[in-house]
C-alpha cells in the first residue's frame, strides 16, 4: 500500500464531500488486508467460488505460428468469465465488513457489472450498475446476466454514452449516497485508494502465474502481455513480475481505427497527462476537455488509464503499444480456430501483439487471457463480415 | 485590488443586513457573447458575486441542468482563452465592478498550465478561484501561488466534513468558504435548507470566515431561509434553467433578470 501516488500520477482529485469516505475506505481496506480472518475468507472464496487457481495453458498452435513458446494465464476460466470477479469478491467482502448497505458500480463491457452483481448476490447486498447506453446496446447478453443476478442496470445517456460516462454517473450517485453506499470500482483507476486496492485484489493473477510458469518451465517468461483499458488485468499479472527485470512487460491498448485517426482508445500511446475520474494519469484530451474513446471492445473504450500504468510507462518498466480493431478481430478468430479458445475482444488485443512482443524479446511469452468472448459473438461476427 | 472585490461584496452585504447573493453561470451557455450580457443583467438585478463556470466535458459534481449547460457551452466553442475574453469584456462594460469567481474542474486548468491560468485569469479580471474537484490538500499546495496572483482560493466544505477539515478549510479561505448544503450534485432537490443553514452558521462561527451556502437553493423562499443565518447564498441551476427554457437570448436576459431580482429581494434579514 502506498500513499496513492505513483511518481506524479494518482492522488485524489474529487469533491471534498468524498474525502471522508475515501479516508474511511482506505482505513477499512488496510485493516482488512492485515486481518487473517478477512484474507482467509477471501482466499477460500477465490478457491471454492471463483475457481482459483486458474490454469496456465500451453498454446501449441500459437507457439508454432509465432515460432516461440506461448503460454496463457486463463482468467477466462474464472467464475463469470473474466478476471473482474477477483476484485469484486474482495471489494464486496470489504463493503460487508464496513457495514455498507448498498453497492454501486460502473461497467463498460459489462464484465465488471456482472462480476459485481454476482458478488452482491452471493453476499445478499443490493446492487446498482451504471452502464453507458451505447454499451447497453452492444453488450446485451451481459445486461441480461446482471438483471438475472438481481442487479438494477441504469443506462447512462450523457456524453459518449460509454464507460467514461458510466463512471461519471456512478461518482455522482456515490456523492449523493456516500454514507451508506460502497462504490465498487472496476479498474485500477479512480481516486486513492482504488488503484492500489484493485491492484491488490488482482495481484492473485500475477502471483499464481509466476509460480505456475516456474513449475511448468523451470524459468520465467521472456515477456508478459496483457490488454489495457483501465488496466486491471494487466496490473494484476504485471505485479507478479515487476521485480524480475529480465521479464519484459507489454500493455496493449486499443487503436480502434488507428492511433493516427481520432477514433481510438490508446491513452498511453497517444494521450497526455491529465486528471479524470479522481486521479492524475494519461488521458485523451483536447484543450483540457476529455475526448470520446473509440474501440470495438467496450472494455477498452475508455479515454483514461490507471495511474500506475502511467508511471510504469514513464519509468520505462513496461512498454505500451496499440493494436487496431481489425488486428484484434483477426486475433479473435485466430485464437478461437487454433486453440479452441473464444476469448474476449479485449483479450484479443493482447494476442494480436504476440509477434511484435516476440520481435522485442527472448524467451517464452505469457499472455493474460483476461476473459471469455461469448459476450462479443454478435459484435465480432458483424464486424468480421463487414471487413471481408 | 481584485482579491478585495469579493471580500468587499460580503462586507457590503453584511452592512446592509443581508446575505450576499452569489449567482452561478456556465460561461459560453448558450454563447460567449450572451454570457457577457447575462453577467450584466445579473449585476443589474442586484447580485453581489458571479460564479463563472468553465465548462468541462465530465462534470461529476453537477446534476443534469449544469451538465447540459456545459455541453451547450462546449458546442458553442467555449474554452479557457474565450473565458478570459468574456471577463475582459465584462470589465470594460457596465458590470465592470462585479466580483467574479472562476468556478470549475481542474483538468482544463492543468491543460492550460496552472501558473499561466492564475496569471491570465487575474489579468483578465477574475477575483477568486473555486475548483470543485480539488480537495483541501491539493488547494493547500496551490495557496501561495494563487494568492501571489491575487486569486484567493475558495475552499468547499461538505456535510460529511469532520471538524478538523472544516478548520483547515477556514484557514485556507481568504475570501469566503463555500458550504455544500447536502451530499449530492448541483441542482438536486435539497434536504432541509434550515438545517443546512444552521450547520453553515456554525462553520461561520468556528472558522471566523464568511460562508456562502449552495446546492439545492432555487427559489426566493429558499434564499430567505438561508439568508437569515449565512453570509452568502449561491443559486446556480435555477438560473441556468431559465437560460435553457428561454426562446432566445433576449428572453433569457429578461427571465434571468426577473429571477435574480426576486432572489436579491429575499436576501434581507
Amino acid at each position: 500500500m502506498n500513499d496513492g501516488r505513483y511518481g506524479e500520477f494518482g492522488g485524489r482529485y474529487v469533491p471534498e464531500t468524498l474525502i471522508p469516505a475515501l479516508n474511511e475506505l482506505t482505513a477499512a481496506f488496510e485493516s482488512a488486508v492485515a486481518d487473517p480472518a478477512f484474507c482467509g475468507e477471501l482466499t477460500e472464496l477465490l478457491r471454492t467460488y471463483v475457481g482459483r487457481p486458474t490454469a496456465l495453458t500451453f498454446a501449441p498452435s500459437l507457439s508454432k505460428a509465432i515460432g516461440r513458446e506461448v503460454f496463457l494465464k486463463r482468467e477466462d476460466l474464472c467464475h463469470t468469465g473474466a478476471h473482474k470477479v477477483n476484485n469484486t469478491i474482495g471489494q464486496v467482502l470489504l463493503a460487508k465488513r464496513m457495514g455498507k448497505t448498498r453497492v454501486i458500480a460502473e461497467t463498460g463491457a459489462g464484465q465488471h457489472g456482472v462480476a459485481t452483481a454476482t458478488a452482491c448476490a452471493r453476499f445478499s447486498i443490493p446492487c446498482e450498475v451504471f452502464m453507458g447506453a451505447e454499451d447497453v446496446r452492444r453488450q446485451a447478453p451481459n445486461v441480461e446476466r446482471m438483471k438475472i443476478l438481481g442487479a438494477q442496470v441504469t443506462p447512462v445517456q450523457s456524453g459518449s454514452r460509454t464507460l467514461k460516462d458510466a463512471m461519471n454517473e456512478a461518482l455522482r450517485n456515490w456523492v449523493t449516497h456516500v454514507r451508506d453506499t460502497f462504490y465498487c470500482v472496476g479498474s485500477v483507476a479512480g481516486p486513492h485508494p482504488y488503484p492500489a486496492m484493485v491492484r491488490h485484489f488482482q495481484e492473485v493473477i500475477g502471483r499464481e502465474a509466476r509460480e505456475q510458469f516456474l513449475a511448468a518451465t523451470g524459468a520465467l517468461p521472456g515477456a508478459v502481455i496483457a490488454c489495457v483499458g483501465g488496466g486491471s488485468n494487466a496490473m494484476g499479472i504485471f505485479s507478479g513480475f515487476l521485480a524480475d527485470p529480465d521479464v519484459a512487460l507489454f500493455g496493449v491498448e486499443a487503436a480502434g481505427d488507428g492511433v493516427e485517426t481520432e477514433r481510438h482508445a490508446a491513452t498511453l500511446t497517444a494521450g497526455s497527462v491529465g486528471v479524470l475520474h479522481g486521479s492524475k494519469s494519461y488521458v485523451l484530451q483536447r484543450d483540457g476537455q476529455i475526448l470520446e474513446a473509440h474501440s470495438i471492445s467496450a472494455g477498452l473504450d475508455y479515454p483514461g488509464v490507471g495511474p500506475e500504468h502511467a508511471h510504469l510507462k514513464d519509468e520505462g518498466r513496461a512498454v505500451y503499444a496499440a493494436v487496431t480493431d481489425r488486428e484484434a478481430l483477426e486475433a479473435f478468430q485466430w485464437v478461437a480456430r487454433e486453440e479452441g479458445i473464444l476469448c474476449a475482444l479485449e483479450t484479443s488485443h493482447a494476442f494480436a501483439y504476440l509477434d511484435r512482443a516476440k520481435a522485442q524479446t527472448d524467451g517464452p511469452l505469457l499472455v493474460c487471457c483476461s476473459g471469455r468472448g461469448d459476450k462479443d459473438q454478435s459484435t465480432a461476427l458483424a464486424a468480421i463480415e463487414a471487413l471481408s | 485590488m481584485s482579491a478585495n472585490r469579493v471580500e468587499n461584496a460580503f462586507t457590503k452585504a453584511a452592512e446592509e443586513n443581508r446575505a450576499a447573493l452569489v449567482i452561478y453561470l456556465c460561461a459560453g451557455d448558450p454563447t460567449p457573447a450572451a454570457t457577457v450580457k447575462l453577467i450584466e443583467a445579473i449585476a443589474d438585478a442586484g447580485a453581489d458575486v458571479i460564479e463563472l463556470g468553465t465548462p468541462f466535458s465530465d462534470p461529476t459534481a453537477d446534476g443534469p441542468t449544469i451538465q447540459r449547460a456545459s455541453e451547450r457551452a462546449l458546442a458553442a466553442g467555449m474554452n479557457v482563452p474565450t473565458l478570459f475574453s468574456v471577463v475582459r469584456e465584462v470589465r470594460r462594460g457596465p458590470a465592470r465592478d462585479i466580483p467574479i469567481v472562476s468556478f470549475g474542474y481542474y483538468n482544463p486548468i492543468l491543460a492550460y498550465g496552472e501558473d499561466a491560468y492564475l496569471r491570465d485569469a487575474s489579468e483578465a479580471g477574475m477575483d477568486a478561484l473555486l475548483l470543485v474537484d480539488l480537495p483541501l490538500e491539493e488547494l493547500a499546495a496551490r495557496e501561495a501561488a494563487a494568492l501571489r496572483a491575487g486569486l484567493p482560493l475558495v475552499p468547499l466544505v461538505a456535510p460529511t466534513s469532520p471538524p478538523e477539515r472544516v478548520a483547515k478549510a477556514g484557514e485556507l479561505a481568504s475570501a469566503f468558504l463555500y458550504y455544500v448544503s447536502m451530499t449530492g450534485v448541483t441542482g438536486s432537490k435539497s434536504a432541509d435548507l434550515g438545517d443546512a443553514s444552521e450547520r453553515a452558521a456554525a462553520i461561520q462561527k468556528s472558522t471566523g470566515r464568511p460562508v456562502a451556502l449552495g446546492f439545492g437553493v432555487k427559489t426566493p423562499e429558499d434564499v430567505r431561509t438561508v439568508a437569515k443565518q449565512t453570509a452568502g447564498v449561491v443559486v446556480g441551476s435555477a438560473v441556468v434553467q431559465q437560460i435553457e427554457q428561454a426562446d432566445d437570448v433576449d428572453d433569457a436576459l429578461r427571465r434571468v433578470h426577473a429571477l435574480v431580482s426576486a432572489l436579491r429581494s429575499a436576501t434581507s434579514r
